[in-house]
């Protein structure tokens, strides 16, 4: 539906932003994806975050790889630089990018076939680099575009439309980004809109490596009884462990919770994420309890959503690599060229 | 057979085992030579070992200043028993081996016509040390040792060069000397005259360094404003990026801050380390890698990515003997159209030739104003020759006026002007378009990039002729590169000659030493050194201007020639192929002798 522009007129009564933008300044062109996709409700709740949190669009830089999922990024943030690069190796662009410039925001868009098959290894070493990002793979199990292969996020057991089964053992993201460092770890489902939206902003505002599995069904090829990634079946496995709301330092948001069961965080900008535990022995800052949680649920069929781990003195790769405060990618002859002078040295120590 | 007698003009070859030390002994000893004035050229031969296996170390001394590896030994120091019949066997009659008779050999395991030299090393260590660490790595101090006297090195000099390296442990410098006097103390008394061949103090070095390539192109990068570097560990480019660290740290630590005006990452593949390069490509910064043959295989995706989206990436490829895992500590030029044509679909890519380590400094700095001006990958063509042996070469020099080219970027203050911002739109007639970068201005100037086809805005398409309209663009910027890559360097002989011969990149010393052989010979040749390609036109006018042109390569098929007679739409028959690929640097006596074979004969047959 590319042929679809969408109107520029607004409603005046349109809510804005503390910056004066409007939702609409968030979103991108009209999807190309098929209708009841999971994900363009996560392309909505990006978009919804962005607005929530009032971020410049400009300073957000959006990546992906190849895949339904990695066609998203052309659906928000038009008024961010975007990269849509090759298939699993986004993780590496995302990773030079943040090098050259550590003051913009890193959205990492990828499924289950970019991030858990073919990029696997990009996923996991970009995760142990550290490297400060959000990173969200629309995982629905299932090869999209090349229409209806499992992909390795794929069930054990579960069929496909065709009715084949998978008799290959499901990578779990999740686990994986616990066990290599991932220092914000969530899980969310794309028919939850109010659980997904402060997950992403909580991970927008985390300063580390976040990432986020987001369980986003394929209506044409994996919605069918059957499949573990249906609407169906998530809706009626999902176990979620907590509740989250992003506490803005001048606009409060009050959301009642049973006392005794909340926890508040301090962000680094002065905001404070509140989490609302639904498991009252659910601890999201302990890494080791929380994989072993994992596996505990999963072991029944359940799937854990919810922020399942949040490391609060998280750094990122610019620290382990001590670079300077200012971006890389400003740096002039000034800064960069030793010059003539130390040159005759470097001469000089070779004679 | 007599023995061998020259001054300042001969080859002498160490056999050690890997893991021995004696590499810095050995490297000291060429050093030595230079300190007299007398230009050498050295090359370590060794193997993808730890410990253990055989390694070679030649050293040429040339008081006539040819650096080239001119073949044949004069003088083996053979330590290592491993290799003594093919190292004895390698002595050029009436040679020199000097080895180590401190257990008792055979007579049928020498040769009658070279000259024996007889040092019993290991007797002398073990009565001298009881540490057997300290026993095998004075050894090589004491062969050096022995060898200044033979050569006549002035000792001092050696004493110095040992104060020098250990400057910051004083405490092994007594030991190091008392090693070295052993050594030449053994030689003064028992093998007087036992050598006919000498060094003698010269002033033929001048203000020459003595690098080796890979040092050589880090420091480029450190001078070209590079940033970010990506990598993974290969032999033989390794050192490129470990030296660029040793070199950020020296010049690029912020002096109010302490922190780095760099980032060093390495990747978990070279798929990874170019895929980071791209990343800060895209986003502004100057940023490179540095990889070998099989490296370049694994990102050739990445590669067609950069060439089609159009984003500066630097690639240094130190190049090695191939196929495959090849031969991983041996030298090759074989990755030439592996690098010209990268990536599946129609591409092209620009690459750099440099002949030394100097050339290989200033292509390094200049590949990072090629890369963002034309924006696309840059490729920068050495060796294992180039970058892993030390080159005597011209001192590197910096203008301080010098400003970076960051090529066509559209800025904030652009875009407010008005300025129509199409990321692929030629507006100059030269095909370059111009990029924003990410973050730069709040509503203007943002787009998607991608390796899909698009249209001269950005925008995704799939129409023939809108995809056509930018394959077509991509060519004229390859035209535009011509006018902005290294020229070749052309040599004229004074008399009009129908014979040309092209060579690039490692082979421009030994192709120094056969011109002036041919020379002499009477044989004129009029020369053409490549530097990069695309090739301009005066690579073509140089080829038409010749009957014959000889074309020297260093790998198997030609891959340069294949290049010439594609690109340049030249009959094939005009050129005429001389093919090193054994893994060892070219020699002038190759060149030569295959020359001469084919001048003489097509001179024959012309008078016949």
């Amino acid at each position: 539906m590319t042929y679809i522009v969408k109107p520029k007129l607004r409603h005046p009564a349109i809510p804005v932003n503390k910056l004066g933008f409007t939702h609409r300044d968030y979103e991108g062109t009209v999807s190309t994806l098929c209708a009841g996709c999971g994900h363009d409700s996560i392309s909505a709740a990006i978009i919804q975050a962005c607005f929530e949190l009032a971020i410049e669009p400009h300073r957000v830089a959006k990546l992906s790889g190849i895949g339904c999922s990695s066609k998203t990024p052309a659906y928000f943030l038009g008024q961010s630089h975007g990269f849509n690069s090759v298939h699993g190796r986004m993780p590496s662009v995302l990773t030079g990018a943040n090098l050259a410039n550590k003051d913009l925001l890193y959205l990492g868009v990828s499924g289950d076939g970019d991030s858990a098959s073919i990029g696997l290894g990009q996923f996991v070493h970009c995760v142990r680099r550290g490297v400060n990002m959000v990173y969200i793979t629309e995982n629905n199990g299932v090869y999209g575009l090349t229409k209806g292969q499992f992909s390795a996020t794929a069930d054990k057991g579960s069929k496909s439309k065709g009715g084949a089964s998978n008799m290959d053992t499901a990578l779990d993201l999740v686990s994986m980004a616990l066990m290599v460092g991932a220092s914000f770890v969530g899980r969310s489902f794309s028919g939850d809109k109010e659980q997904m939206v402060p997950l992403i902003m909580a991970a927008m505002r985390h300063p580390g490596p976040a990432f986020i599995d987001i369980i986003s069904p394929c209506v044409a090829f994996n919605n069918h009884a059957g499949s573990t990634k249906a609407y169906d079946f998530v809706r009626a496995h999902n176990d979620a462990v907590n509740r989250l709301d992003i506490m803005e330092p001048r606009d409060p948001i009050t959301v009642e919770y049973a006392p005794g069961t909340t926890e508040e965080v301090a962000l680094h900008d002065g905001s404070s994420l509140r989490l609302a535990k639904l498991d009252a022995n659910y601890d999201a800052n302990d890494r080791i309890m929380a994989m072993a949680y994992l596996q505990a649920k999963a072991a029944k069929g359940e799937l854990v959503t919810g922020l399942i781990y949040l490391d609060k003195h998280a750094t990122d790769m610019h620290a382990n690599l001590d670079t300077v405060d200012s971006p890389l990618n400003l740096m002039s002859e000034k800064e960069l060229c030793p010059g003539a002078k130390a040159l005759d040295g470097f001469n000089a120590s070779h004679r | 057979m007599s023995p061998i007698k020259s001054v300042n003009d001969f080859v002498v070859k160490f056999a050690n085992v890997n893991g021995s030390g004696s590499a810095s002994a050995n490297e000291m000893f060429a050093r030595s030579l230079l300190r007299m004035g007398v230009p050498v050229a050295s090359r370590n031969i060794f193997p993808s070992n730890i410990q253990g296996l055989p390694t070679w170390y030649e050293v040429r001394v040339s008081g006539q200043g040819w650096l080239g590896r001119r073949g044949g030994v004069d003088l083996m120091v053979a330590m290592n028993p491993q290799t003594w019949d093919k190292d004895i066997a390698s002595i050029d009659p009436g040679g020199y081996l000097f080895y180590d008779s401190s257990r008792p050999i055979p007579l049928s395991k020498f040769r009658s016509d070279i000259n024996i030299i007889r040092m019993p090393l290991t007797e002398i260590c073990n009565a001298t040390y009881s540490d057997p660490r300290q026993r095998q790595l004075f050894k090589n101090i004491i062969y050096i040792g022995a060898l200044t006297q033979l050569l006549g090195i002035e000792a001092d000099l050696l004493e110095t060069m040992i104060g020098e390296q250990y400057r910051n442990k004083q405490a092994l410098i007594a030991p190091n000397h008392q090693a070295l006097h052993l050594g030449h103390d053994y030689a003064r008394d028992n093998l007087a005259g036992a050598c006919g061949l000498k060094v003698e103090r010269i002033d033929a070095v001048k203000d020459r360094i003595f690098v080796n390539g890979n040092e050589a192109a880090a420091l480029g990068c450190v001078y070209g404003g590079a940033t970010v570097a990506a990598w993974y560990p290969i032999t033989p480019s390794t050192s490129v990026a470990e030296a660029f660290a040793k070199l950020c740290k020296k010049y690029r630590t912020d002096a109010e801050s302490g922190k780095n005006k760099y980032a060093i990452i390495q990747a978990e593949d070279e798929i990874s380390a170019i895929g980071a390069v791209i990343g800060a490509g895209w986003n502004g910064a100057r940023s490179f890698t540095a990889t070998s043959g099989p490296g370049i295989s694994l990102m050739q995706e990445f590669l067609g990515l950069a060439y089609f989206a159009e984003i500066p990436a630097v690639i240094i490829n130190v190049q090695r003997g191939g196929p495959s895992t090849g031969m991983p500590t041996r030298t090759q030029q074989a990755d030439i159209l592996l690098c010209a044509y990268a990536s599946h679909g129609d591409t092209k890519h620009i690459l750099l030739f440099p002949e030394d380590p100097k050339e290989l400094f200033e292509f390094a700095a200049l590949s990072f104003d090629l890369a963002e001006r034309l924006q696309t990958p840059i490729f920068i063509l050495e060796d294992l020759d180039i970058g892993m042996n030390e080159w005597l070469c011209e001192p590197f020099t910096w203008d301080d006026s010098r400003t970076y080219d960051r090529g066509k970027i559209m800025t904030a203050a652009d875009l407010d002007a008005g300025k129509t911002f199409g990321r692929y739109l030629d507006v100059d007639c030269d095909a370059i378009p111009y990029r924003t970068l990410p973050g730069e201005h709040p509503t203007k100037g943002a787009y998607l990039t991608r390796g899909t086809s698009r249209d001269r805005f950005a925008k995704y398409s799939e129409e023939g002729d809108v995809y056509q309209d930018n394959m077509q663009r991509l060519l004229r910027k390859f035209e535009t590169a011509k006018s902005h890559v290294p020229a070749p360097v052309i040599r004229q002989q004074k008399e009009k000659t129908r014979f040309g011969a092209i060579y690039f990149g490692s082979t421009t010393p030994a192709m120094n030493e056969a011109l002036a052989a041919l020379e002499a010979a009477g044989l004129h040749l009029d020369l053409m050194r490549l530097r990069a390609f695309p090739f301009c036109d005066a690579v073509s006018d140089f080829i038409h201007a010749h009957d014959q042109i000889f074309v020297i390569e260093q790998n198997r098929d030609a891959q340069m020639r294949m290049l010439l007679v594609n690109e340049c739409g030249i009959d094939p028959a005009r050129f005429i192929s001389i093919l090193n690929y054994d893994g060892t640097p070219i020699t002038a006596r190759f060149i030569i002798s295959s020359i001469t074979g084919r001048m003489t004969m097509t001179s024959r047959e012309a008078a016949e």
